[in-house]
């Protein structure tokens, strides 16, 4: 297990170096001097714009500043926000976890519905009902999040007015953040109608951020029973006289669910992806909508340092997958 | 029925109670995180709505809706006859805000002011580099040309402070009026420095404005409450919250399902929708603004102005400008300078659609190619060069002058086209800083701006003997003669093709009085009441 586990650390190493240089190389690819695009119509004098060059260290050699990059971010200093003048760790950890709960919603979402969905398509393999679950759901992975996010709000905010339109929790509702999760803070300072309102500015955008991971989920529940269902020991429970709901519950779901739970460690990736434009329409303030925030300010450290940081959380995700993996299974460990 | 009775009058009681604790609060759907809130150090209109317009105040301010400038913390001023210096007198007695993390002692007085400026150019005040916040810049400081004019700035007593130039410069007292030259605590600023907590002089901003920072929610929520001691009377509404809402579509829906009261920047394709309901208003105006194409006078033939002015006169601009910003409109430019401008000359237009009479002159010229430039870059004067440059292309080839069009990432553009022998066409524009008129004809055409931001290199003396007088001159009135001269003579000599001024737009909930549109960009919420 321990060399097993080294492996997968080892692995981490290039990954690692290949993330930071695509950080690096994105924000240097992007059109335009990075000092002459903040300074719009106005320009910048001649002078103003050397020292401005050596400020933010542009003068030096490509490899120089990737050197010093790679330098700051093993020492844990992901560098200070061009606009804000803060930290960019700092900025971070204020917001993750908006995205956290936000992924965490819409992964319940995801799950209560596809899980349940898939089983029952599988079930009833061939009929309209199966036919129908697997067409929405091949809709559901190619909806643009843009476009559905808007439409929901349009309809259920606006036209309905059953959900606010966007934002956290409702104004009214002000406290500090102990965790920074608002269902969370709202339930430890007691405030049952401020846990109400965050629940419903939740349902929307987990609704949005869930439905890609959503079909995936019911997608892969339904083909992982669908293959468990004709094993032996599935007809053998059925011979020895089992109920369905028993051979389908135990029996099949148990077996079925081990490349379901590997799906949904993977759409951590997707999550992150989709928070970036879920948060944008529904003004959610966490990582992804600080990204494109970051990207429409020309921030380029929060945006170099953002990237890396966000794909050391999917590393790190895919790592406790890989472990988890290992536990359950144990022919893996060997591999 | 007595038990009803008993319970009737506690709810009215308690209703009546609710009724009077109820604060008026006003919910404003700001388009993005404001950077900061200390507006020196920062340049995005969101980050001065969010700063200088809601907790500072600066020696002289904007007339609300217009671009005048009228007394703010100084009361009245003196300019020395050669213009050189500027004594501002102070409004006693004015108060600070009091908040959880500052209490002042004192009133606002001289030593705020001069620390105020001082902080921006003085290297070696503390406030000015590194140990305050990393990599400062002070964009608009050094942008609108401060340590080129600013000698000195001295406190003659308490409540007087003295400005001296190094040269007259008539505009200079606009500039106080812009978000930059807020006016700062340096109480607040020493005691924060005593304490080593230096940076959070830019997260919990303390003013002499209407309203006072409550709290920050990152990306999320600003809240403010009214300043009750503010020097012009406390303002109506008692608690002013901006809820941050990037996306324009949410924003609207926002304003129309009454989570918010007032938001800015509606998608051109919502604007139906909301002229469609009746709970809100739309509110446009023409931007501080202007998109135009300069033509480098300084080539034959474009150095005659009948070439130039059968060029303008070629292009169906009505038609261009409907294509380019479609819903959203835009108010066809007559002068360089937008109508919500001081000085503005209604009586000067620009050339009219004349395609015959363009071809006649242009045959003439013997013009039979020109450089058409275009960048890839969305403006708010200009939304796309590209399509522009196409149509100006096509109605250029039915008058036989055949354009090549140039393009160029937008950093290389600019670089390549501000060169003084640049041939050709060069679509630009301009979006105003203080609601100077200087700030756009010395900025865009003065002599001294070519090879800088005169993409025509044009010359003209007498132009140019206009708006360097007005320049030096600090009688308002008198400007505004020199300033319509100007654009006369600009309208004759057609350094540029005048496009637009694109439209700007916000919308109000019905029950929000004494919001106006602002020509200068900005969101102030002084004055603002709210109808329950």
């Amino acid at each position: 297990m321990l060399r097993y586990l080294l492996n997968k650390f080892a692995l981490l190493i290039p990954t690692l170096v290949g993330i930071t240089i695509c950080a690096f190389a994105f924000v240097r690819l992007l059109p335009g001097d990075p000092i002459l695009a903040m300074a719009g119509e106005h320009g910048v004098a001649p002078a103003r714009y050397e020292e401005l060059k050596q400020q933010f260290g542009f003068n030096l050699p490509i490899w120089e500043q990737y050197a010093r990059y790679v330098g700051e971010v093993a020492t844990g200093d992901f560098g200070v926000s061009i606009s804000s003048k803060r930290p960019v760790l700092e900025e971070f950890k204020t917001l993750f976890p908006a995205t956290l709960e936000l992924s965490f919603f819409a992964m319940v979402f995801a799950m209560v519905i596809g899980i349940p969905a898939g089983i029952f398509a599988a079930v009833k393999r061939g009929s309209w009902f199966d036919q129908s679950l697997m067409g929405t759901a091949l809709v559901g992975y190619s909806m643009p999040i843009f476009w559905w996010g808007l439409l929901l709000i349009i309809f259920f905010s606006g036209y309905l007015g059953w959900t606010p339109v966007s934002g956290r929790i409702g104004l009214q509702f002000f406290f500090k953040p102990i965790t920074g999760f608002m269902t969370i803070d709202s339930l430890l300072y007691g405030k049952w109608d401020a846990f109400r309102s965050a629940l419903s500015h939740l349902v929307l955008p987990a609704i949005v951020l869930g439905t890609i991971p959503l079909a995936v989920i019911a997608r892969q529940t339904r083909s992982a029973m669908l293959e468990v269902l004709g094993e032996d020991y599935v007809r053998t429970a059925r011979a020895k006289g089992l109920s369905a709901a028993r051979v389908i519950g135990v029996h099949a779901l148990r077996n079925a669910l081990i490349p379901v739970v590997t799906t949904i460690g993977l759409q951590v990736g997707t999550l992150l992806a989709g928070a970036i434009l879920t948060e944008t329409i529904f003004a959610w303030p966490g990582i992804g909508k600080w990204m494109v925030d970051s990207i429409f300010k020309r921030d380029y450290v929060v945006v170099q340092s953002g990237l890396l940081l966000i794909a050391l959380i999917v590393m790190a995700v895919n790592l406790i997958v890989d472990v988890l993996y290992a536990v359950i299974n144990p022919r893996i460990r060997a591999a | 029925m007595k038990k009803t009775m008993t319970f009737a009058a506690a709810l009215l009681a308690a209703s009546v109670l609710s009724g009077m604790a109820s604060a008026k609060t006003l919910v404003y759907c700001s388009e993005a995180s404001p950077a900061n809130f200390d507006p020196g150090t920062t340049t995005g209109g969101n980050d001065f709505d969010a700063s200088s317009r809601t907790v500072y105040s600066r020696l002289v301010e904007f007339k609300h809706g217009g671009t005048e400038v009228e007394p703010g913390l100084a009361d009245k001023w003196e300019i020395s006859d050669d213009g050189l210096v500027y004594t501002f007198h102070l409004h006693p007695g004015v108060k600070f805000q009091t908040t959880d993390y500052f209490k002042p002692t004192r009133d606002l007085n001289a030593d705020d002011v001069v620390f105020s400026f001082d902080r921006q150019f003085n290297k070696q005040n503390p406030w000015n580099g590194d140990k305050y916040l990393p990599n400062l810049t002070w964009d608009y400081y050094t942008g609108m040309d401060m340590p080129k004019y600013v000698a000195k700035w001295e406190k003659v007593d308490d409540l007087t402070v003295k400005l001296t130039l190094t040269e007259p410069n008539a505009p200079m007292l606009a500039n106080l009026g812009m978000d930059f030259a807020s006016i700062v605590s340096k109480e607040y600023a020493d005691q924060l420095q005593k304490d080593g907590k230096m940076a959070d002089f830019s997260t919990k901003p303390i003013g002499t404005g209407p309203f006072q920072f409550v709290d920050y929610q990152l990306d999320s929520v600003i809240r403010y409450a009214a300043h009750p001691d503010y020097f012009k009377g406390k303002e109506k509404i008692d608690d002013l919250v901006f809820a941050i809402t990037p996306d324009a579509t949410a924003r609207i829906q926002k304003v129309l399902a009454g989570e918010c009261d007032v938001a800015p920047y509606p998608n051109p394709a919502d604007l139906a929708t909301i002229k469609a309901n009746k709970d809100v208003t739309l509110l446009d105006q023409a931007g501080l603004n202007i998109g135009y194409m300069s033509y480098n006078t300084t080539i034959p033939p474009l150095d005659k102005a009948e070439v130039r002015h059968a060029l303008n006169q070629a292009i169906d601009r009505e038609a261009l400008i409907k294509s380019l910003f479609q819903d959203a409109g835009a108010t066809p430019a007559q002068n360089l300078i937008p109508p919500t401008m001081w000085s503005w000359d209604k009586d000067v237009k620009f050339d009219s659609y004349n395609p015959d009479a363009a071809k006649k002159v242009l045959e003439a010229a013997g013009l039979k190619e020109i450089q058409l430039w275009a960048s890839d870059r969305v403006r708010p004067y200009n939304p796309n060069f590209q399509r522009a440059a196409e149509l100006i292309q096509a109605d250029w080839a039915k008058v036989g002058v055949k354009a090549e069009i140039v393009n160029y990432e937008w950093t290389k553009y600019r670089a390549e086209g501000k060169k003084k022998d640049r041939p050709g066409a060069f679509q630009i524009g301009w979006t105003g800083d203080n609601g100077d008129p200087d700030n756009f004809f010395a900025t865009l055409f003065a002599c001294s701006a070519i090879g800088v931001s005169n993409y025509s290199s044009w010359c003209d003396k007498d132009f140019e003997d206009l708006i360097q007088k007005a320049k030096k001159t600090s009688d308002q009135a008198e400007r505004t003669k020199l300033y319509e001269q100007a654009q006369v003579i600009f309208a004759k000599e057609a350094p540029a093709f005048l496009l637009a001024h694109s439209q700007v737009y916000a919308v109000v909930r019905n029950n929000v009085s004494g919001f106006k549109m602002d020509p200068l960009g900005i969101h102030r919420f002084d004055g603002v009441d709210k109808a329950e």
